[in-house]
């Protein structure tokens, strides 16, 4: 039987051109569903992209849709939020194009507490261009660039998303992907800058230099070491070593969005022919 | 059959994650590397193949009275 969510995709553009068992297939599958169980209208939702493996998906989903430049995605996303403030805006970023290329956007995207949902899908490595390490390559990993091992620390997105001022910020995997629609299902509510981090495996890049095994594998890689928030927080510190890493929701808080604080200011300034 | 297991041929890129997490090994890859059905008789329609398959290529619907319409229909 054919799929509810189908009708969110280009029917025309799929296949997809994504390495097989790549897990942005998941990732895309989970944001159309969360916009499903949300009740977004496909008119009224705008999909935005920066560069990278990731930010091919906005090519296959059927909104309007935008494929900027690298690293640009969240700027091109507050400008259609500030230009009609009814517009849902999600951004479809990955890990180099929104922590390296992107990333002062993304801390004064974060910041600004602009009222869109930017889901990053960080798959550890630059995958199109051949590997390279990214700033979210964990320490001692392999990468084209990195043939002994990163040495450099590695950003936790979701912390600097924190320490920025995001006002939703939660993490999820391709493993578990129910959990993460309600992840971004649960971001679409939130008036203000909602950050989700999906985990997905890139078989072809990070999979092979790392001696990961079949897609498969990376998924229950996933399944192994992801543990809930709840649980982590009991979590003794000597558990939290090696590959662990918690998922779930880390932070939600109210504050002021950009477009009402920007709203105000218009209305201070006299309006603006409204 | 309990389910109807239904695959987008065209859509399938043979990464075998279907295969994979299939309690009962119901799938295989063919001698292209496709998924096919090797066992429908087996699947309890638990759809974890369809969760997470990366290219939407295989669906799984429960077949509410166990199958037998369907069967009847043929």
């Amino acid at each position: 039987m054919e799929r509810s969510y189908e009708k969110y995709f280009r029917q025309n553009r799929l296949p997809h051109l994504w390495c097989p068992g790549c897990g942005n297939g998941i990732a895309m599958k989970a944001i159309v569903q969360a916009i499903e169980k949300k009740g977004l209208s496909q008119d009224n939702t705008v999909i935005v992209s920066g560069i990278g493996c990731s930010s091919r998906a906005s090519g296959y989903m059927d909104f309007d849709t935008l494929h900027t430049a690298h690293g640009r995605a969240i700027p091109f996303a507050t400008g259609i939020k500030l230009a009609n403030p009814d517009l849902n805006v999600v951004v479809i970023t990955g890990d180099g194009d929104c922590t390296a290329i992107g990333g002062n956007h993304f801390i004064h995207g974060c910041r600004r507490n602009v009222d869109l949902t930017v889901v990053l899908f960080n798959n550890k490595i630059y995958g199109m261009t051949g590997g390279q390490a990214s700033p979210m390559t964990p320490l001692g990993k392999k990468a084209t660039t990195a043939p002994y091992g990163s040495i450099d620390r590695p950003f936790d997105a979701c912390k600097l998303a924190i320490a920025a001022g995001a006002t939703y910020v939660a993490r999820s995997t391709a493993y578990h992907e129910q959990h993460l629609v309600d992840m971004i299902a649960n971001g679409f509510d939130n008036k203000g800058f909602s950050f989700i981090e999906a985990l997905v495996q890139c078989p072809t890049a990070y999979g092979r230099k790392n001696k990961m095994g079949s897609p498969a594998n990376m998924l229950k890689w996933m399944r192994d070491n992801a543990v809930m928030q709840a649980a982590w927080e009991k979590l003794p510190d000597d558990k939290k070593q090696g590959e662990k890493f918690p998922i779930g929701l880390f932070y939600s808080a109210t504050a002021t969005d950009y477009t009402t604080a920007y709203d105000a200011v218009i209305e201070r300034a006299g309006g603006a022919g409204k | 059959m309990k389910s109807d297991i239904t695959i987008k041929m065209a859509r399938c890129k043979g990464c075998g994650i279907c295969v994979a997490f299939c309690p009962r090994e119901v799938l295989a890859l063919d001698e292209l590397g496709k998924v096919k059905v090797v066992n429908g008789e087996a699947c309890i329609a638990c759809g974890q193949c369809e969760l997470r398959c990366p290219d939407y290529a295989i669906f799984v619907d429960k077949l509410s009275d166990g199958g037998t319409a369907k069967e009847a229909a043929q």
